[in-house]
């Protein structure tokens, strides 16, 4: 079992794949870790011999940020833009779109699901 | 995209004059602002801008953190006051 970063990777899929589900690791750099540490993208998570199990983990725990470390850093990010009260701070913290979006409409992935207003006529077809 | 580097940050050539005469002269005083898109400069930290928003002039107070962004950033110009429904038609009715 290969477990990097402190996350289980799946064992039937391809190292390039298997090495994304890391949190931080998208497909280039995957690829990249990949080629620099000498493993080829082609072989399943399962048959990784330790020696390059070894070589990937080192490999990502020295170069990368990945996994915890990743997530307090974006968290801090953020939190600084609210803390100095900037616009995109602001949108942070009203959890609206921060880009400038529209809000008119859509925007619900931000927003999440409707909430009903009070007092709102509801249109009924006839 | 972002800004070419080879050009630097864009600051209004009065407003940094203005900070530059007050770092000199080792003085604090609110300077007034149009310039929403001048970029803060670790000049500024510690300095109050009167930033204007379209309607009037927001305080900002420049601190370490803020370097890097824009001087409009911490102006906002819209104002939201809530929606109209029962809730505010209700307190419309109160205050008659």
């Amino acid at each position: 079992m290969a477990r990097i970063a402190g996350v289980d990777l799946p064992r039937e899929k391809r190292v390039e794949i298997g090495l994304t589900y890391i949190f931080g690791i998208g497909r280039p750099t995957s690829n990249r870790i990949l080629s620099e540490t000498g493993v080829s993208p082609d072989t399943r998570v399962r048959d990784l011999s330790d020696s390059e199990v070894a070589r990937l983990r080192q490999f990502i725990e020295r170069s990368l940020r990945v996994e915890g470390a990743l997530r307090t850093e974006v968290a801090m990010n953020i939190k600084r833009l609210m803390d100095i009260g900037s616009y995109r701070g602001i949108r942070h913290r009203r959890g609206l779109p921060v880009r400038g979006q529209r809000t008119h409409t859509n925007a619900r992935t931000k927003k999440g699901p409707r909430r009903a207003i009070a007092g709102k006529k509801k249109v009924t077809k006839k | 995209m972002s800004r070419s580097i080879k050009k630097g940050p864009f600051v209004q050539l009065a407003l940094l004059g203005k900070v530059q005469a007050m770092n000199g002269r080792n003085e604090k005083r609110v300077v007034k602002t149009w310039s929403r898109a001048s970029t803060i400069l670790p000049e500024f930290v510690g300095h109050t801008f009167a930033v204007h928003n379209g309607n009037k002039f927001v305080p900002v107070y420049v601190t370490e953190n803020m370097v890097g962004h824009k001087l409009g950033e911490f102006a906002p110009t819209r104002l939201f006051r809530g929606h109209s429904g029962k809730l505010v038609a209700d307190k419309k009715a109160k205050a008659e």
